[in-house]
């Protein structure tokens, strides 16, 4: 499954890193700590988080994760979207909280 | 092989680029993936800790054909007690730190379990060396 697919399936709203978006989806991680995404996140996941600033591009980058989605309709900063779009990271979001939106991706994913 | 990076204490808009940098250069050098991910982490951590605890600091890189080494080498408050800083979960972070996610007391550990070797030398009032190293075994890649 890809960027795109989730997009579209789970309503998301894509912010930034719009050249990212075709990337393949291995999985799912959910957390606010970036010590915890940096020690145990794995390439191509899609992190689950309510943090908006710029650090987490840093940190999605860094581990090669395929996008990050923003809960609760939380707005980031406009740095953390500009570095999204240079790092092209796919800086998503949705109105819903961490548990419901973890719950459909896992659904969705479970599918493949 | 050999580079160096400064690093600003309180700057963390550019936590991370030296571990950037340095993931960067490992991909060039055809660095195993799996070796290249666990430098790229424990990096990351120590290079966070220079931004979120000390003042100023220093990263040199050095790389040869059997290991990465990486010394930090820090102006700071230094480290009293280092088998508590080492506990999972212990951290003196701020609560603002903390908010954004930094301050888990999570960095130390995933810096010693992702390198081979980690040495951290320091002096309370002076400032912290932390030594990493990571192997790389013959014929990776
Ligand atoms: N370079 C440093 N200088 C001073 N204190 C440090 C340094 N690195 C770590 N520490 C101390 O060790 C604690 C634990 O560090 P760490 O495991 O990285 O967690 P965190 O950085 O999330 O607090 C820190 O909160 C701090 O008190
Ligand atoms: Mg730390």
């Amino acid at each position: 499954m890809k960027i795109t697919d989730i997009t579209e399936k789970l309503d998301l709203k894509v912010l930034a890193g719009t050249d990212g978006l075709k990337t393949d989806i291995t999985g799912g991680y959910v957390s606010d700590l970036l010590s915890d995404v940096m020690g145990n996140a794995r390439e191509g996941q899609v992190w689950i988080t309510l943090q908006t600033h710029q650090n987490t591009i840093a940190v999605a980058s860094l581990k090669d994760l395929a996008a990050i989605i923003i809960v609760k309709g939380a707005k980031p900063e406009s740095d953390t979207i500009s570095k999204a779009n240079s790092e092209n990271i796919p800086l998503l979001s949705t109105t819903l909280d961490t548990f419901t939106i973890a719950g459909l991706l896992f659904e969705l994913l479970k599918m493949e | 092989m050999q580079f160096r990076h400064k690093i600003a204490g309180g700057d963390f808009a550019n936590a991370g680029k030296v571990a950037s940098s340095v993931k960067k250069i490992l991909r060039q050098l055809n660095i195993d993936h799996t070796i290249s991910k666990r430098v790229v982490i424990a990096l990351y951590e120590g290079e966070v800790n220079v931004v979120a605890h000390a003042y100023s600091g220093i990263v040199e890189v050095e790389i040869d054909e059997s290991r990465i080494r990486i010394t930090l080498t820090e102006k700071g408050p230094g480290i009293e007690d280092i088998e508590k800083a080492m506990e999972e979960g212990y951290s003196t972070a701020t609560p603002q730190v903390r908010e954004m996610g930094f301050g888990a007391g999570m960095g130390l550990s995933n810096m010693k379990r992702n390198s081979d070797s980690m040495k951290i030398t320091s002096t309370p009032g002076e400032g912290t060396v932390v030594e990493l190293i990571n192997n790389i075994r013959a014929n990776a890649g």
